[in-house]
């Protein structure tokens, strides 16, 4: 059998099992609450009838394997019950809330990615110059900057001070892609800053790991010009590090956007978790932390998955 | 004592920096009921006051003392994240060295259970455990520094395990000490710069995760002064910003004042955790 879908299998094998665990998790999280949420939740409504209807509504008869199992079907096709607070069928407004969650880490990721790859390439290639230099210590303000100084500092500056922004990011449902681009610039922009530095710091890295290989010298010694002993000789090697990077940093982009959508009061699932959370409104914390959850774990399965495909060693094997 | 002098003389200026920062930051905590001119939670004027003397802050939506309450900030929002901090070091290196020490089935359980809490992000998981716990200072404290721990955990038995493939441990265990004097005279002392400068870094992570669980009110809980909940306080008023004249200007300022609060500390300890890795990575210019 083919080395790479060997690894592939067992890596994927390896992620769906963490899926599986932290849906156990998730689910067992709630199974802990403290007394019967049915007697809880109804107060002084609670007599036989109403009981028996509030446990039907949300899933509260059979064994806790027989609930988690129709839990997670659920899940699984979308449907994750009814939220306890305005007792609403969660699914009726988490998918837009996703959408618009997702909307927000791609907008972010297309500025990002671009800037950190090419800016990594050229601290790698010009290391040591003034420019690297202020690559290395921007990377320090961006792990020292909690996201809402940075996001208040850009409120302060493009929205207040100039006025060329909306501080305000909310979009609505049938708002067009123009506006919608528009609306959402400045928390995309945090989420840029919060991540290039990383993504930057680690494509640098990656690069000038790669310059120190003997190969390298070797096409250096040939004679070849310096552009192209990056571009022929290095990239190709340097995709597998790179793509690692860039999905790791949209794995962290995910979670990352809960904060930045509370500042700019963007309608996405960050703020439905929330408020849930505040709340207490068990059901929409599942789902939202399942979502969550699961995209994360899935994009560190993808950059594994990628960066085991991309590198090159592995397509022949002795 | 001769050894850390010697270091001390030898750092640079970033370094020196670093520790300004947070020497300045720990005489604030240590004496904020010296230095505070009002009361943490009293209501002492009208809301909203300028930038002027004796509120050289101005007030906040309760009219009490922006300056005042800063300073006691320093005072809960270090304190609660120095104790987090001290907390899942104490958890996550026990455990780690331990883990390295014995191995067998007891470092396979445990290394299974921090990958499982390490697949989901940290922010998620609190915010999880939190609705089922609600939001005390006692479950922020336990819910992060368990979280935490697993980071230390990883870097801990990573490290030891380096330690213990070395020769003296074996003539050590051949000599027939005890796993804990192995630990303790042999592990430990080793491990001890990696892990000083890993604290560091703690204490920055829960430091940052501390303040945003305040900032979304999940956190710190109101009247308590703390940074993070003094930002989403007074966050609405950034939008009265008017940079015609300086008094106006300042509500820009008010959330940024904590905001940049929480920075600079993060920044003072970065530097100083910087400067140790450095110098344990044995890289001297």
């Amino acid at each position: 059998m083919n080395p790479i879908l060997t690894i592939v299998t067992k890596r994927l094998l390896i992620g769906l099992l963490t899926l599986w665990i932290v849906t156990v998790i998730i689910f067992a999280a709630v199974e802990l609450l403290p007394g019967d949420i049915a007697t809880e939740m109804l107060g002084q409504a609670a007599n036989e009838e109403t009981v028996a209807a509030f446990r039907e509504r949300f899933n509260l008869n059979g064994t806790v394997f027989e609930r988690y199992v129709s839990w997670l079907a659920g899940a699984a096709t979308g449907d994750f019950g009814v939220s306890l607070a305005n007792q609403r069928p969660i699914s009726e407004f988490v998918g837009q809330r996703t959408a618009n969650t997702f909307f927000l880490a791609a907008y972010a990721a297309a500025i990002s990615v671009p800037i950190a790859v090419v800016a990594g390439m050229m601290g790698a290639l010009y290391n040591g110059s003034v420019f690297d230099r202020m690559l290395s210590s921007s990377t320090l303000a961006a792990i020292s900057f909690p996201e809402f100084f940075i996001a208040y500092i850009l409120i302060l500056v493009f929205s207040v001070s100039f006025g060329w922004f909306p501080s305000l990011a909310n979009v609505d449902v049938d708002a067009g892609l123009g506006e919608r681009l528009y609306k959402t610039f400045l928390p995309a922009m945090t989420l840029t800053l919060i991540v290039l530095a990383y993504m930057m710091r680690m494509t640098r890295a990656a690069i000038l790991n790669l310059l120190a290989l003997p190969y390298i010298e070797m096409a250096h010694l040939k004679g070849i010009k310096r552009w192209r002993v990056i571009a022929v000789h290095a990239l190709p090697n340097a995709l597998a590090p790179i793509i690692n990077v860039i999905a790791l940093n949209l794995a962290y982009l995910i979670v990352g956007v809960v904060l930045v959508e509370v500042v700019f009061v963007y309608p996405g699932l960050g703020q439905v978790l929330v408020d849930a959370v505040s709340n207490r409104d068990v059901t929409v914390v599942q789902a939202a932390c399942l979502i969550f959850a699961a995209t994360y774990i899935l994009l560190n399965l993808l950059a594994d998955i990628l960066s085991i495909i991309a590198n090159p060693r592995l397509l022949h094997p002795r | 004592m001769q050894n850390l002098i010697h270091h001390l003389r030898d750092a640079p200026v970033s370094a020196w920096i670093g520790m300004i920062i947070v020497a300045f930051y720990a005489i604030i905590a240590l004496f904020a009921p010296l230095l505070a001119p009002y009361a943490e939670n009293v209501s002492i004027g009208a809301q909203y006051q300028p930038w002027t003397a004796p509120h050289f802050l101005g007030t906040d939506a309760l009219g009490r003392d922006v300056l005042s309450r800063l300073i006691y900030g320093a005072r809960n929002t270090v304190g609660i994240a120095l104790l987090t901090t001290a907390l899942a070091f104490t958890l996550g290196a026990t455990f780690g060295l331990l883990a390295a020490t014995l191995g067998g089935w007891f470092d396979t359980i445990a290394s299974r259970m921090v990958d499982v809490l390490m697949a989901i992000p940290p922010l998620i998981f609190a915010l999880l455990i939190l609705t089922i716990t609600g939001t005390s200072v006692a479950a922020l404290i336990l819910v992060i520094a368990v979280l935490d721990s697993t980071r230390v955990f990883r870097l801990s038995r990573a490290v030891a395990q380096g330690i213990l493939t070395m020769d003296y441990i074996e003539v050590a265990r051949m000599r027939g000490e005890g796993m804990f004097w192995l630990i303790r005279k042999e592990v430990l002392p080793n491990a001890a710069a990696p892990l000083i400068a890993e604290f560091g870094l703690r204490f920055c992570f829960v430091f940052l995760f501390i303040s945003a669980l305040s900032f979304l009110g999940l956190g710190i809980q109101p009247p308590t002064a703390d940074w993070g909940g003094m930002v989403r306080e007074s966050a609405k008023l950034i939008s009265f910003a008017n940079f015609s004249t300086w008094q106006t200007a300042t509500f820009g300022l008010a959330p940024l004042l904590p905001a940049g609060a929480i920075a600079l500390m993060t920044i003072g300890v970065n530097l100083i955790v910087d400067w140790v890795l450095h110098m344990s990575s044995g890289l001297k210019e």
